[in-house]
C-alpha cells in the first residue's frame, strides 16, 4: 500500500475541521426554546448575584434583637456594623435572630452560582484527566474503571455528607466533596469518546506524524468531546446546587453564618409551623436556578449532542 | 444461567472491595486522631495509647485494613463512639423505618410513573407529552425538602388531613404506620416518578417504532393491547435498568426526608452520626447503603432473564 504523504494528512484534517464548522451548532442553540428561557432565567440571576448590595439589601450578617421573627413586609429596625440603628422594610420577613431574609437570600444567590460552577469546573477537569487517561492508557484502564465503578457504588449525597463531615465545611470543601462522586460519570463519558475518536483517521494521521501522546489528547482528541460534557457539566452544575443546598439545610454544609439558601431553610426549620416563609422563599430561589440550569441542559443536549437527546 | 449468576456474583466482589477501601481510606484521611476522638477531652496520653492499640491502629495501615474487613465480613462494623453500641446493632434497629418508606415509595413512583410515560409516549409531541415532560425537568429541580415542606404545610397544616411528622411501627397497626408514611413517599417518590416516567417515554417511544406495532395495529388488536402487551413489554429493560439505577437517588433522598418528616430510619441516623462525627457509624452506613445498592442492581440484572427471554446468559 502506499503511503499517503504529509500533505494529503494535512488535507485530512482540514476536511474534519470543516465539518465541524459546517454543523453551526451554536445557530441551533440560540434557536432552542429551553435555551432562550433558561438563559433569560439566568441572566437574571446572575445580575441579582452581581448586584446584591445594590438591590436594597442590608449586610446579610446584621440582626437585630428587636426585630425577631417577624412577618413578610414588616417594618423594623436593624443595628449596621457601625452601631448605628437604621429602619428597614422585610420584604421577605426576618428569622429568629432578627437577620433580613431577603438580604440573606439575595446574597445566597452568589453562593449558589459559584459553588454550582465550581463543582462543574472540578468534577469536569478532574472527569477528563482520568478519562483521557484510561481512554488512552490501555494499562491505566483497568485499574482506574475499577475505583470509578466503586465509586459510582456509593450514593453521591452519602460522599458528599461525609467528606464535608471529615473535612469541617468551607467553600473549598463543600465544592471538592460536592465534585468527586460526580468524577466517574465525566469519566465514562470521556473514556467512551476517546475509544471512539481514537479510531479516526486524523488521530492515526496525528500519531503517524509523530505528535506528542499530550497534544493528540488535549489537540486531536477533546475539542471534539465538547459538546456532550458541556451538556454533562449543565447537569452537574444543576445537581451541585441542590446538594450544596441539602447540605447547608443538614447542617454540614457551609457555615451557618455564610448566607446560602441551605442554611437560611436550615435556621427556619425549627419554627416552620409559625413562620413558613423562610423556607418557602429560599426554597423558590433554588428551585427555579435549579429548574433554569436543568432547561439550559435539555436544551444543550437537544441541540448539541443529537446522540444523547435520542436515548432519552 | 447458573454460570451467568455466579459470574454476576464474582463481579460484584471487587466493586464491594473497592467501595470498602475507599471507605475505609475515608476514614484514615480523618484530621482527628480517632483514639483521641474515642477517649474524649479528659483522657490522658497514656489512656488515649492504650485506646489505639485495643482498636489496632498502632499497626501498619495495610494490617489495619485486613484487620477491619476481617471484622466487617464476619458482620462486625465497629463500635459506635457516640450511641457506645455495635453499629451493626444500631442499623438494625433502624431498618424498618427506612425499608417501609423506600418499598412505599418504590411501589407509588412505579404506579404512577410507567402508566405516564407509555402514555406520553403513545402521544408522543401531544399536550400530555408536553405536560409530563415539563413536570419531569420540575421533579428534578424542586428539592426534596422544599417540597417536604410545601406538603406538610398544605396537607397536614392547612387542611389536617394527615399527621405531621414523626413514624409508628408496622406493628402497632398498618393505618397508623400507613397515614404516617403518605407524606413522606409522596414526597421521596417525585424526584423518581420524574426519572422513571422520562426512561419510559424513551423507550416506548422507540418500540413504537418498530415493525412488529405496525404488524400488530395491522392485525386489529386495540391499541391498549398493542401499548400494553407490545410496546411496554419490549420497553421494560430500560424501565428495570433505571429503577436499579434510581436507588442512588432514593438513598440520598431517604437521608432528606427522614430529617424533615423526623423518621427514626437509617438517614437520620447517617445524618446525626455525621453532625456527631460518628466515624464509625458513618463507615457502617455508607458501607451498608452501597452493599444494599449494588445488590439490588445485581437483582436488576437477574430480572432481564424475565422480562426480556431473548437474553439468555
Amino acid at each position: 500500500m502506499e503511503t499517503p504523504n504529509l500533505k494529503q494528512y494535512q488535507a485530512l484534517s482540514i476536511e474534519a475541521a470543516a465539518v465541524r464548522r459546517q454543523e453551526g451548532a451554536w445557530q441551533r442553540v440560540q434557536r432552542n426554546w429551553s435555551v432562550r428561557i433558561a438563559g433569560a432565567m439566568l441572566a437574571v440571576l446572575i445580575a441579582v448575584a452581581l448586584a446584591a448590595p445594590w438591590l436594597g439589601t442590608v449586610d446579610p450578617t446584621l440582626f437585630d434583637a428587636g426585630s425577631r421573627d417577624l412577618y413578610p413586609g414588616r417594618s423594623g429596625e436593624i443595628t449596621t456594623l457601625e452601631g448605628e440603628t437604621v429602619k428597614h422594610t422585610f420584604w421577605m420577613g426576618s428569622d429568629s435572630l432578627g437577620r433580613d431574609i431577603y438580604s440573606r437570600v439575595i446574597y445566597g444567590t452568589r453562593v449558589s452560582l459559584i459553588v454550582g460552577v465550581l463543582c462543574a469546573l472540578l468534577a469536569l477537569a478532574l472527569g477528563i484527566v482520568c478519562g483521557l487517561a484510561s481512554g488512552y492508557l490501555r494499562w491505566l484502564d483497568g485499574i482506574l474503571m475499577r475505583v470509578m465503578d466503586g465509586l459510582m457504588a456509593i450514593p453521591a449525597i452519602l460522599i458528599a455528607i461525609a467528606l464535608v463531615a471529615l473535612w469541617r465545611g468551607s467553600l473549598a470543601t463543600v465544592v471538592v466533596a460536592i465534585a468527586i462522586p460526580e468524577i466517574p460519570r465525566v469519566t465514562r463519558l470521556v473514556r467512551s469518546l476517546v475509544l471512539s475518536i481514537r479510531e479516526e483517521p486524523y488521530v492515526e494521521a496525528a500519531i503517524s506524524l509523530g505528535t506528542p501522546t499530550l497534544k493528540i489528547l488535549f489537540g486531536h482528541i477533546l475539542p471534539n468531546c465538547i459538546a456532550p460534557l458541556v451538556v454533562q457539566g449543565t447537569f452537574i452544575c444543576a445537581f451541585s446546587i441542590l446538594v450544596e443546598a441539602i447540605l447547608s439545610f443538614l447542617g454540614v454544609g457551609l457555615p451557618p453564618d455564610i448566607p446560602t439558601w441551605g442554611n437560611v431553610m436550615a435556621e427556619g426549620r425549627q419554627q416552620f409551623n409559625d413562620y413558613p416563609h423562610n423556607i418557602f422563599f429560599p426554597g423558590v430561589f433554588l428551585a427555579v436556578t435549579v429548574l433554569a440550569v436543568n432547561m439550559l441542559g435539555d436544551g444543550l443536549r437537544d441541540t448539541l449532542d443529537p446522540k444523547m437527546a435520542k436515548r432519552l | 444461567m447458573l454460570t451467568f449468576l455466579a459470574r454476576r456474583l464474582l463481579a460484584t466482589i471487587p466493586v464491594l472491595l473497592v467501595v470498602a477501601v475507599l471507605v475505609f481510606l475515608m476514614l484514615r484521611l480523618t484530621p482527628g486522631d480517632p483514639a483521641a476522638i474515642l477517649a474524649g477531652d479528659a483522657a490522658s496520653t497514656e489512656q488515649i495509647a492504650r485506646i489505639r492499640a485495643s482498636l489496632g491502629l498502632d499497626q501498619p495501615v495495610i494490617v489495619q485494613f485486613g484487620l477491619w474487613i476481617g471484622n466487617v465480613l464476619s458482620g462486625d462494623l465497629g463500635e459506635s463512639f457516640y450511641y457506645k453500641t455495635k453499629v451493626a446493632t444500631l442499623i438494625g434497629q433502624r431498618l424498618e423505618p427506612t425499608v417501609s418508606l423506600a418499598a412505599l415509595t418504590i411501589l407509588l413512583a412505579v404506579l404512577v410513573a410507567v402508566p405516564l410515560g407509555a402514555i406520553a409516549a403513545w402521544r408522543f409531541g401531544g399536550w400530555f407529552d408536553r405536560a409530563l415532560m415539563g413536570f419531569a425537568v420540575m421533579g428534578f429541580s424542586v428539592p426534596v425538602f422544599v417540597l417536604a415542606y410545601l406538603l406538610i404545610w398544605f396537607v397536614s397544616l392547612k387542611l389536617g388531613w394527615l399527621p405531621v411528622q414523626g413514624y409508628v411501627r408496622l406493628s402497632e397497626g398498618p393505618l397508623p404506620w400507613f397515614r404516617q408514611l403518605v407524606l413522606p413517599s409522596i414526597t421521596l417518590s417525585v424526584i423518581y416518578i420524574a426519572l422513571i416516567a422520562r426512561v419510559t417515554r424513551a423507550s416506548v417511544l422507540e418500540a413504537l417504532g418498530e415493525d412488529y406495532i405496525r404488524t400488530a395495529r395491522a392485525k386489529g388488536l386495540t391499541e391498549a393491547r398493542v401499548l400494553v402487551r407490545h410496546a411496554l413489554a419490549n420497553a421494560a429493560v430500560p424501565i428495570v435498568t433505571v429503577i436499579g439505577i434510581g436507588i442512588a437517588l432514593l438513598i440520598g433522598g431517604v437521608v432528606v426526608t427522614e430529617s424533615v418528616y423526623a423518621i427514626p430510619g437509617l438517614g437520620r441516623l447517617t445524618v446525626d452520626a455525621v453532625l456527631a462525627r460518628d466515624f464509625p457509624t458513618i463507615q457502617g452506613v455508607i458501607l451498608f447503603f452501597s452493599f444494599v445498592y449494588v445488590l439490588i442492581n445485581l437483582l436488576v440484572d437477574m430480572s432481564y432473564l424475565f422480562f426480556d427471554p431473548r437474553i439468555r446468559y
